[in-house]
């Protein structure tokens, strides 16, 4: 049996490896964070990250390798993120890992972006009890996952306009502050009020025994995006803490909503948070706080863990490999792949 | 230049329904406009009348989604882009062909790298917080033959 998976992640703006063991043990995760490059910039600029992609890619494994105390043939399999992602980056990873599994003649393992968070959180607590549900949430994701077991997962719902992500960040360059949006909004929220203005809660204000199936789990963000910039838009002397922390309540609100109704609705044992926007500390206050008010076991990983990185891409390998054996080698990036059903 | 006035989200998205019913396979359309001034809304009833089943979502992280319908829509999102040279990586003329059409938020930024004339949509914000104002232009040969089409959208929308 494949023990020791090297895992490999360029989907968006890291670029990461690390060793994992028999899906558990995290041997090493090295994540080199092209932040400081994109902060010129103001956002994810494809060119800019495949290059630097390109020049961190060999780096980054040797590094993998060399922190995880790991001589190359002792690698068991290569599996890197096919997808969803920007296609230059994308194929900067899966390049790289189809070439080492050729050289070392070791299996290839093509795994999907949001599937390897849903993994992340089995890497630091590997007995979570079935049914799970994962709200995954980061720039390019908003969604509800039932897991019901190891490579059995739906979606229950998904954003219907914009990831929560990506309204944190749009609302961060609106008011000017600095990428990337998230941390920036996380850190200034805590000086404001956040119940100083009442921003709409889309798809949280009906009551959800009386809402459409397609709509009960689904998220929209776009509403609120576009309330906040009207309200600053028309009165440029507000409070900037305020509304961030207004705004930030009104994402967490819908979120820890969303989630608590899944859990009902399911009967899920355990509620699971990942994705780079499970890192903010108001949400994760929040989500604990409703878990422990409904009695449903919470799992929070560490925010290392919620932000991208290889770790849980070799832990999402190994179950692949262990479930649909290895992947062909002329499998591509696919920029576009949703998250499969598989039950 | 023809200006339409819509009064809500809903208006929006049926603005861009209407307009679904005119476009040619190969078609450019640019949407232009502040933060949450519409375009991804217009997008979505576009999509809708075109018969694309997937929830049409954002671009902007993504940069470019794809969905099928009767025609392939290119939804794209040049939101991020700050130098005109990142568009060859968007493969444009490669996705501009017969069989589809394709949106570029704001694809204002990126007019002098197009391959081809287009259709300028810009929505500018009205006089309440639902309303927007938005401005149509016609940049080269393409979109020429439409002009009354476009003009008689106006009419049924107002």
């Amino acid at each position: 049996m494949s023990n020791l998976i090297l895992g490999i992640e360029t989907s968006c703006d890291e670029t990461a490896a690390a060793v994992v063991e028999g899906a558990q043990t995290v041997r090493s995760s090295v994540v080199s964070s092209q932040i400081d490059l994109h902060a010129r910039f103001g956002g994810v600029v494809p060119e800019v990250a495949s290059r630097a992609h390109l020049d961190l890619m060999i780096p980054v494994v040797a590094e993998s390798l060399v922190s995880a105390g790991v001589e190359a043939p002792e690698v068991d399999a290569v599996a890197a993120t096919t997808g969803p992602g920007l296609v230059g980056s994308l194929l900067v990873g899966v390049t790289a890992a189809k070439s080492l599994s050729l050289v070392w003649d070791v299996p290839f393992v093509s795994v999907n972006h949001l599937e390897a968070h849903l993994y992340a959180s089995f890497l630091e607590e590997p007995d979570l009890e079935f049914p799970l549900v994962v709200l995954l949430v980061s720039g390019g994701h908003t969604m509800l996952v039932l897991m019901e077991g190891h490579g059995r997962y739906r979606v229950l719902g998904s954003t219907l306009d914009d990831a929560a992500g990506e309204a944190f960040d749009k609302v961060a360059r609106y008011l000017g502050l600095e990428y990337p949006g998230g941390p920036a909004i996380d850190a200034l929220a805590v000086e404001g009020d956040p119940n100083a203005f009442n921003y709409p809660r889309s798809l949280v204000q009906e009551n959800p025994d009386t809402m459409a199936e397609d709509r009960k789990l689904a998220f929209s963000f776009s509403g609120l995006k576009t309330s906040v910039i009207n309200h600053v838009r028309n009165n440029p002397d507000v409070s900037t803490a305020d509304v961030v922390a207004s705004f930030q309540e009104a994402v967490v609100d819908t979120l820890v909503t969303k989630a608590k109704w899944a859990a009902a609705i399911t009967g899920a044992k355990g509620l699971c948070l990942g994705g780079g926007v499970a890192a903010n500390s108001r949400l994760r206050e929040r989500f604990l706080d409703m878990c422990i008010e409904i009695g449903v076991q919470p799992f929070i990983p560490s925010r290392s863990m919620c932000t991208d990185n290889a770790a849980m891409v070799a832990a999402a390998g190994w179950w692949c490999l262990q479930i649909d054996g290895s992947s062909p080698l002329n499998v591509g990036a696919n920029p576009n792949w949703g998250l499969p059903e598989r039950i | 230049m023809i200006q339409i006035t819509t009064k809500s989200v809903e208006e929006t998205k049926e603005f861009g329904a209407e307009l679904a019913k005119v476009v040619n396979p190969g078609d450019l359309i640019l949407l232009c406009g502040d933060l949450g001034a519409g375009k991804t809304s217009f997008t979505q009833g576009f999509g809708l009348a075109l018969g694309a089943t997937c929830p049409i979502t954002s671009p902007t992280f993504t940069l470019a989604n794809c969905y099928e319908g009767d025609l392939v829509i290119n939804h794209l999102d040049v939101y991020r882009l700050t130098h005109i040279e990142e568009t060859r990586d968007l493969g444009l003329h490669e996705l501009i062909d017969d069989q589809s059409v394709t949106l570029i938020e704001w694809g204002d930024v990126i007019a002098g790298a197009l391959p081809c004339g287009y259709l300028e949509i810009r929505f500018n914000l009205g006089e309440t917080s639902e309303e927007r104002n938005v401005h149509l232009q016609i940049v080269g040969s393409e979109w020429e033959d439409r002009i009354e089409s476009i003009e008689a959208i106006k009419e049924k929308m107002c």
